[in-house]
């Protein structure tokens, strides 16, 4: 019996292939999104963990000092003192144009696991001390640095997969000698088991601040807020794609409604066939779910160069840019399939569960919606949207920021089908000829078997509307803010030391003005920050992009009286105009002006040159800003006169044109999955759609029949369409921009510390409106098209089937 | 002449081949004639009303409707015959589910560009559908549906009224209820009737009867 009645039910498919495929492709579509997200934050996640190693500074309890430094006798006193502390000294050199991250600790007393495995099996440990010494990289950077003309003086480098990229970890002395820092370390490692009978830090060395070890990295709780982007993204696809699937199990059940009474009233039970639909589902979301994993692990090659690139121009995180497959994510992949199809037809298999063994089969029963259930669904979409609104002003952080987006996203798409109704009703009413009256009416009468798609469109436009308006609003503050910014036409940075006063006392005669970019890193309030010191010159009044200030911030700046603060330590730290900054150990200073410091994910401090010196002597005096109104021949004797190399010297211009290729990079991910998500809903119109035009003939046949043409009841398809699409995007519109300011005003301050302007951009607007309605020519084309040359003989059938 | 049909051939393709359903049938009908016709099912009657109707064309033979010829006309043409040349009512009423009875009611008058909104009123008020102008088909018994439909056909006022089996679904005093009202609005217009039945009693009615077998008259 079972097998007859399997027999019976899979038979379906055979007679509806189109259908059966709509199901899978929706059902790998969705699969597909959500395990690229889920890849891509695998793989970036893998890279944090390399990075957190045991040296990380927050895994173990670290002692630093106020000043930044700490000298080779304090930590002489603390062994003494029976503290088992090992020292770590960490700076960034430059190799062939590319920042690489020198780590040096000390092999014989640092913790467990610092050192990779490969000591003591490849490399003998006495090696590390010896001239020229090992480095450990990861096998890429190993590879990157390799013959490069200025990598002579480093390290002989071992490859070691469990380094992050971009860094290398060395022995101490060999860190000094590349970082040029000897008989001092920035910071001291505690190690986990330390000697009860210690004394006490405060009687050792009272300077040294004891930080506590703290859970998770970072760099991960920093690329968090990204993560949840993307993840947010990869579930709005695979809603959308649900959206597909529900509509395709939805129509699968209700023209087997026959069937399943037929079989029932044969004496199957109920149970029984409830448990070969759920077993068909089950068997057909592991196909496409395999195929969507597939899918995904294809998107997320594809998508994670540029994730890398967003990662490391926001974050500084270093992401490799290729996959590894993780069957973990494979499995979640699979998982999340199952758990879709199980969501989406719930509602069908419900359906047939309360299903009476004798009712008549009622023609899309499944899809009908009242006027009293599609306003009930509206009210619901403004509780939600309501709701939406009021989280950021009941709670903070990220969480409320995407509250905020899914009520509004959600509200406007349940609302949609009253706002279709209502409009679709006016133009009815308003209809001077019996066709179009017809039209608007029948446009009504298919909202139910659309309005899925609909919403999924909707999605997929606010979605489009919003992410777009805010990287427009950001490159258009980003291109103005980096020509304040970059105030000087010429960047060069010395050698060394001696080489950076030759370099001043060249340039003077030479350029209008040599701004020094000085600068260290600093408690600033507590937390790592970097001190910039400048000098007093109008230049920054003129063009400096400060957010707030008091009225004569630049005269206390330079007076050494006020500190300029970026945007995201001040927002962090909550210090606003005239709030004390303690910067380093004690030295504190009120705020006088706060500045916006876009793409840079720590906090930022300016002082005046001269109070920075005294109080740090150490600061490395390298960098400088070069005004002068003939760059390129500064440029030139620089090169041939003075003899720096060009990877010293940066033009403005290509500092700008670097930055804008950084920010396009950074953004490229959020346009690709942008188009991806506006495909799967383009391809949920196209299948609802189709699936529809299955059923209009006898709803068409009787209207040939009265006279209007198969040419004519074509392009009133593709007019219904085209209409549909347009109101749609009539209400995605402000739902979009609601989006948009929800995430530069909420997400953004909460995820990046900084607020950016909202700007509006119409002309972007009219493209997404024609790609919207490109989108539904397309997905209207091909039933269309079977419309138009339908035979008459089908449109007869509808008649002759009457009897 | 409203309906001149000559030596009509119509065959189908099917698994099998080719399946002749009518194999020259011709017949006549004028103004205030009211034909039934009759034969067992895939006798070819319904062929013969969808090519009568413009719905179809035959391989072979000629159909002329108020003399014109339906042999050579475009797509555009065939459907402006059935707006304004014909009314046609089905076994299953087929009304546009979207629009109210009104609408329905003056759907293809409007459609041909011939609204008479004083003659339609009478045909709501002769069909017993003054009530329920406002309601939607779905709203309706079967025997209300059928009246719409009827009362759609005419309301252009049609030459022609070609109605395909419009009392099989109808109970037996709801049938005879219908008819009588087709008969009578038929008398009233001046068109002639071409019905299809399965009924020897709906048959008998009408003033002439032509009796289908294997797409032959019999």
């Amino acid at each position: 019996m079972r097998r007859a009645a399997l027999q019976a039910l899979l038979s379906h498919w055979r007679r509806q292939p189109l259908q059966l495929l709509t199901l899978l492709a929706g059902l790998a579509l969705a699969t597909a999104l959500w395990s690229a997200v889920q890849a891509i934050n695998a793989e970036a996640r893998r890279s944090y963990a390399q990075a957190a190693s045991v040296l990380d500074r927050g895994t173990l309890a670290n002692l630093t000092a106020p000043g930044g430094t700490i000298a080779t006798d304090t930590y002489a006193a603390l062994r003494r003192a029976g503290w088992k502390v090992s020292p770590v000294i960490e700076g960034r050199i430059v190799r062939g144009g590319q920042r690489v991250a020198i780590v040096g600790l000390e092999p014989l007393t640092a913790p467990q696991g610092a050192l990779p495995e490969t000591v003591g099996p490849a490399v003998p440990p006495q090696e590390m001390f010896s001239h020229p010494g090992v480095g450990f990289a990861a096998p890429q950077t190993v590879a990157a640095l390799a013959d490069l003309p200025d990598s002579h003086d480093l390290p002989r480098l071992v490859a070691a997969a469990s380094m992050p990229p971009g860094q290398i970890l060395t022995d101490i002395a060999v860190a000094g000698r590349l970082l040029d820092l000897k008989g001092s370390m920035h910071r001291l490692i505690v190690l986990p088991e330390q000697p009860a009978t210690r004394r006490p830090l405060e009687d050792v060395a009272p300077d040294l601040t004891l930080t506590p070890p703290r859970d998770g990295g970072d760099l991960a709780r920093l690329t968090d807020s990204f993560h949840l982007n993307l993840t947010a993204f990869g579930l709005l696809s695979f809603a959308v794609g649900l959206f597909i699937v529900h509509g395709a199990v939805g129509l699968a059940f209700e023209q087997r409604r026959q069937v399943f009474r037929t079989l029932r009233a044969l004496g199957l039970p109920l149970g029984t066939l409830l448990g070969m639909l759920l077993a068909e589902l089950l068997i057909l979301a592991l196909i496409a779910g395999s195929f969507g994993v597939t899918a995904g692990y294809l998107i997320a090659g594809a998508l994670l160069p540029d994730v890398a690139a967003t990662l490391r121009g926001l974050y500084g995180a270093s992401v490799p840019g290729s996959l590894t497959f993780d069957p973990g994510w494979a499995v979640s992949g699979l998982g999340i399939a199952l758990l879709g199809t199980l969501v989406a037809a719930a509602n069908g298999l419900l359906a047939v569960r309360r299903m009476p063994l004798l009712a008549s089969a009622q023609p899309r029963a499944w899809a009908t919606l009242s006027g009293r259930a599609v306003r009930r669904q509206a009210v619901a979409g403004a509780v939600l949207a309501t709701l939406g609104a009021l989280a950021p002003l009941l709670a903070d952080g990220l969480v409320a920021g995407f509250v905020l987006m899914g009520g509004l996203l959600l509200g406007a798409a349940l609302a949609l089908p009253f706002f279709l109704t209502t409009v679709l009703g006016i133009c009815a009413g308003r209809a001077r000829s019996a066709t179009w009256e017809w039209f608007w009416a029948d446009t009504r009468q298919q909202l139910p078997g659309l309005s899925l798609a609909l919403m999924a469109l909707l999605l997929a436009l606010a979605t489009n509307i919003g992410v777009t308006t805010m990287v427009s609003s950001f490159r258009l503050t980003f291109t103005g803010w980096l020509d304040q910014r970059l105030v000087s036409q010429l960047y060069v940075t010395a050698r060394n030391e001696a080489d950076g006063e030759a370099l001043r006392a060249w340039l003077t005669p030479r350029a209008e003005a040599v701004l020094p970019i000085w600068s260290l890193e600093l408690p600033l309030n507590g937390t790592v920050g970097e001190v910039y010191g400048i000098i007093d010159h109008p230049i920054y009044a003129e063009k400096w992009p400060l957010l707030a200030k008091v009225p004569d911030a630049w005269d206390r700046l330079a007076s050494g009286t006020g500190v300029l603060v970026n945007e995201q330590l001040a927002r962090r730290e909550e210090v606003s105009l005239g709030d004390p900054l303690s910067i380093g150990e004690d030295w504190t200073l009120p705020v006088v002006a706060i500045y916006s410091d876009y793409g840079n994910p720590l906090g930022q401090a300016i002082t005046g040159l001269d109070p920075l010196q005294a109080g740090h002597p150490e600061l490395p005096r390298l960098r400088h800003g070069v005004l002068t109104d003939d760059p390129d021949g500064l440029l030139t004797a620089l090169r041939e006169d003075f003899g720096l190399p060009d990877a010293n010297m940066t033009h403005q211009a290509n500092l700008k044109a670097f930055s804008m290729q950084v920010f396009e990079r950074t953004f490229a991910v959020t346009a690709a999955l942008n188009v991806l998500t506006l495909a799967v809903a383009a391809f949920a119109i196209l299948t609802s759609l189709l699936t529809l035009s299955a059923m209009r003939l006898p709803q068409l046949a009787p209207v040939w029949a009265l006279g209007l043409t198969r040419s004519h009841l074509a392009r009133m398809e593709v007019v219904r369409s085209l209409a549909l699409a347009a109101l749609t995007f009539v209400l995605a519109l402000p739902t979009g921009l609601l989006l948009a300011w929800a995430l530069l005003a909420v997400v953004n301050v909460e995820a990046f510390g900084w607020r950016l302007p909202m700007f509006l951009f119409p002309a972007q607007w009219l493209a997404l409106f024609a790609l919207a309605l490109l989108a539904a020519l397309i997905a209207a084309a091909l039933p269309v098209r079977r419309l138009a040359r339908t035979a008459p003989a089908q449109f007869l059938k509808v008649f002759a089937d009457e009897r | 002449m409203l309906i001149d049909a000559r030596d009509l051939h119509k065959s189908y393709m099917t698994a099998e081949g080719s399946v002749p359903v009518l194999s020259g049938v011709s017949l006549t009908l004028g103004a205030g004639e009211t034909l039934a016709l009759t034969g067992e099912s895939g006798s070819g009657k319904s062929t013969l009303l969808h090519l009568i109707a413009a719905l179809d064309q035959p391989d072979r033979g000629e159909v002329r409707l108020g003399g014109t010829s339906l042999t050579g006309q475009t797509d555009r043409q065939r459907a402006e015959m059935r707006r304004k040349s014909v009314g046609l009512v089905f076994q299953q009423f087929n009304l546009v589910p979207s629009l109210t009875v009104a609408q329905n009611l003056a759907f293809q008058a409007r459609l041909a560009g011939r609204l008479d909104s004083a003659w339609l009123d009478r045909l709501t008020g002769q069909l017993g559908l003054s009530g329920m102008t406002d309601r939607y088909p779905e709203q309706l018994s079967g025997g209300q549906q059928q009246r719409v439909a009827i009362g759609r056909a005419l309301a252009a006022r049609p030459p022609v009224l070609l109605a395909d089996e419009p009392t099989g679904n109808l109970d037996e005093a709801t049938a005879d209820t219908v008819l009588a009202l087709i008969l009578e609005l038929v008398t009233e217009t001046g068109a002639g009737l071409l019905l299809v039945t399965h009924s020897d009693r709906l048959a008998g009615r009408l003033s002439r009867r032509l009796h289908l077998r294997q797409g032959h008259i019999a």
